[in-house]
């Protein structure tokens, strides 16, 4: 049985090193595995933050209404009362911030009209729709329309 | 109408972009060749077949080559390189890629270093008395310090070899079989999603492997001004033919069966192979990398012909298996992403020649084993005659 | 500080942190705000409701996201497909989406032809594909139901583009790290709504709340013919569409 086991011990070594290697890697993974890792699910529990930190740009419909009330009143009343400043101004949450510092550009109208109202078969029949080849050609909308209450 | 450059019909937004480049296809064909080296060399091992005896240490040594290098495609293709150790610390186990670092390293530390060690023992404790200077430093560290070869370790070793190589059998199978299921579970993706994936990559990667082996044994050969042995090519040439009958049948099973169901995705899948997969999977894989070198292989099972020859047809075989399993390799991967998800266009893959993912790295990134096989000859020589010295 | 300031100050109370988001936008790129104390990420599942009857094809949302997101050129968080089926062809749909829509679409005079527009996000998957391969944890489900990329740990391996079905997912060609929809997670966890939605002039997209029981998202889920995108992918998609059409994929 000693010679045997004489015979066998070169095989200690390879698994030395073995074993050294496991043991390495479990201390290097117990110390760079980043904190928070598997606190929620798996993955970086400050990745969550993060994400949540990103900068607005878009101040959302409430911030404009606080100041432009005769705007948005206007809109209320009118067919464009589901269209938010924004969605025609731009992102202005800069400007919500510092009112004189930022201010939106003034929109292109006739780009703006068109883009949701030129006439097209694919959109939705209820959807109001004009070709403006035909519809008083060579004039401005708004020189009829009022974009914040568009109805005549 | 508003076109993009190289697409045709219609493609989400985000996927005229390839995803994943040459360097994919390399990854698998890399891995298949270790595989495939492996399988071959446990023939010997386990199976008895004494024929192959001559190729089982340049089979071993070629797997370990290869192994080496089969990471780097991988490593180079990722946007943050630095990055592929959150892969050891923290694997997800749900992922299909996550579990490969350690699939790989199993195989590389407990089945090849392993084998080749214990296998090479006697040889590198010769090797660290008789070579001077720097080099016995290097067989001095490689004995790890134990220079006990007497008959009984050695039996110990033989024996320990033999349940390694036991062990690596399976082994074998779970590295590539894996590299398959990446592929064939992506359910997203109808090209790939099969469960026949790991299967047909595990037998076209014994069939790659073998097709090397014997490619890299008849070119040792000849480089050596030795003479083959023609008992040894011919053994290899057949187990080559079986494997290649069964993994051709395997993919042909796979191809009836998405003609045959012929569902949602069929129609897209197959326009993309009668237009831009045509040279690569009709020409290239179907005709000139799998029947013709069945029908050569098989005409020698048939027929008889001289030693020369046969070695001549071999060697031919040999390489248009290569260039076959290859571009099966880039049909998957490349042709995987030339579809639209939608089912209602194509892009185009343009592969670059000297950037990061292109051509040229390609090209270093297959000689680079063959660099390393080279040192490892020198260093640990397979040669029959040199273990008998 | 001027009266004006002072005033949308006060008004805007609740959106102080709003204020110091904007104020994070303004100086650099490197995020400085503090997330809002007060947010229970559990206590939310977050979601979108679409009408296909009331998208015109505008493409607003495709800028707004590219300018709340800083989205870039090429790729896309949302865009917006125009169907066309001819007749009984319905399972071969003409599809285009030029630039994803972003400038909306030319003019179509084709009356025999049925038409539609279809905008496009991340489904935010409950059984996300992404989230599952993900081999090291960089993309993950919030626990509000939000599918997130964690870009300072995410390898770059692109294995979650594949695994998409939706192909909702691009490499940002600067960070060399996946990208995608977030659901604009930095605004609705303080009361705001996404970008896409805030820009959108017809409601036609709408955020979801599926764990408030007094969001309308129930009673649209209700009272509608429902669908998601790719049932068969069964992946739980959390956008719900309206009125969508069977050829859509």
């Amino acid at each position: 049985m000693g010679t045997r086991w004489k015979d066998a011990a070169h095989l200690i070594r390879p698994a030395a090193v073995f074993i050294l290697g496991l043991v390495l890697f479990a201390i290097l993974r117990g110390t760079v595995v980043p904190p928070g890792f598997g606190l929620y699910g798996h993955y970086r529990a400050g990745a969550l933050d993060e994400n949540r930190m990103k900068p607005v740009r878009y101040a959302g419909q409430a911030v404009c209404a606080d100041c432009h009330t005769g705007e948005v009143a206007a809109r209320n009343a009118g067919s464009h009362r589901t269209v938010s400043c924004e969605a025609c101004h731009g992102p202005a949450a800069n400007h919500a911030e510092d009112p004189d510092k930022a201010k939106p550009p003034k929109p292109q109208i006739a780009a703006l009209c068109t883009r949701c109202h030129e006439a097209s078969t694919a959109k939705p029949a209820w959807f109001k729709q004009v070709a403006t080849r035909q519809h008083y050609p060579g004039n401005s909308c708004e020189s009829c329309h009022q974009p914040h209450s568009p109805k005549l | 109408m508003h076109t993009i450059p190289g697409v045709e019909g219609f493609m989400y937004p985000n996927e005229v972009e390839l995803q994943w480049s040459i360097l994919i296809v390399l990854y698998p064909y890399i891995t298949g060749l270790v595989a495939g080296a492996f399988i071959l060399a446990s023939l010997e091992r386990v199976f008895q077949v004494s024929a192959v005896k001559p190729t089982y240490r340049l089979a071993l040594l070629t797997a370990l080559a290869f192994l080496l290098v089969a990471p780097l495609p991988l490593q180079l293709h990722l946007g943050h390189p630095e990055r592929s150790f959150e892969m050891y610390l923290t694997p997800h186990r749900s992922s299909a890629m996550a579990m490969f670092g350690f699939v790989y390293l199993w195989y590389l530390m407990v089945v090849l270093l392993a084998e080749i060690w214990l296998d090479y023992r006697a040889d590198i404790v010769a090797l660290a008395q008789s070579s001077k200077g720097a080099l016995r430093w290097v067989y001095k560290a490689l004995t790890l310090g134990s220079m006990n070869v007497s008959p009984a370790a050695r039996r110990v070793d033989d024996r320990v070899g033999y349940i390694i190589t036991v062990i690596g059998i399976p082994s074998a199978f779970l590295l590539h079989g894996y590299v398959g299921f990446i592929f064939g579970s992506v359910k997203a993706n109808a090209w790939w999603s099969t469960p026949l994936m790991p299967i047909v990559f595990l037998f076209s990667a014994m069939v790659s492997g073998i097709a090397a082996v014997m490619l890299i044994y008849d070119a040792s050969c000849r480089l050596q001004k030795r003479l083959v042995d023609m008992r040894c090519l011919d053994t290899i040439a057949r187990y080559l033919f079986y494997v290649f009958l069964i993994d051709f049948s395997l993919e042909m099973l796979d191809l009836i069966h998405r003609i045959y169901e012929a569902d949602e995705s069929f129609r897209s899948l197959d326009f993309m192979v009668q237009t831009r997969l045509f040279t690569s999977q009709v020409v290239l894989q179907i005709l000139l990398g799998t029947c013709l070198p069945l029908a050569l292989l098989g005409l020698i099972q048939l027929r008889r012909f001289s030693g020369t020859v046969r070695r001549r047809l071999y060697v031919t075989a040999g390489w248009l298996t290569m260039i076959g399993i290859f571009a099966m390799r880039w049909n998957v991967v490349i042709g995987g992403q030339l579809f639209s998800k939608s089912y209602l266009g194509y892009t185009t893959y343009k592969l670059e020649f000297a950037a990061r993912e292109g051509l040229l790295s390609s090209i270093g990134l297959m000689l680079l084993p063959l660099g390393i096989l080279w040192v490892l000859v020198k260093l640990l020589p397979p040669w029959e005659e040199r273990q008998a010295m | 500080m001027d009266p004006s300031r002072r005033e949308l100050l006060k008004g805007a109370g609740k959106f102080l942190i709003l204020g110091s988001a904007a104020a994070a936008a303004e100086t650099a790129a490197a995020p400085t705000a503090a997330p809002t104390p007060g947010y229970d990420p559990f206590k939310h599942l977050w979601g979108m409701t679409i009408d296909i009857d009331k998208c015109i094809g505008c493409g607003n949302c495709v800028r707004a996201c590219e300018r709340e997101n800083s989205v870039p050129e090429g790729f896309f968080r949302t865009w917006v497909e125009r169907y066309g089926i001819e007749g009984a062809g319905q399972e071969h749909p003409k599809v285009i989406s030029p630039d994803g829509g972003k400038n909306g679409f030319p003019p179509s005079a084709d009356a025999s032809a049925k038409q539609f527009f279809v905008p496009k996000l991340c489904n935010h998957c409950l059984d996300s594909p992404c989230v599952q391969v993900c081999p090291v944890g960089a993309t993950f489900d919030s626990p509000d139901g939000v599918v997130l990329v964690d870009s300072t740990y995410c390898l770059g391996c692109r294995y979650c583009v594949q695994a998409c079905p939706y192909g909702c997912r691009y490499i940002h060609p600067e960070r060399q790290t996946v990208d995608k929809c977030s659901l604009c997670y930095h605004r609705i966890t303080q009361g705001l709504t996404t970008a896409c939605c805030e820009a959108c002039p017809t409601q036609a997209r709408t955020l979801a709340d599926l764990k408030n029981p007094q969001d309308p998202v129930h009673e649209f889920l209700r009272k509608n013919k429902v669908q998601v995108l790719k049932p068969h992918m069964a992946t739980r998609s959390k956008v719900f569409y309206r009125e969508l059409d069977g050829a859509v994929r």
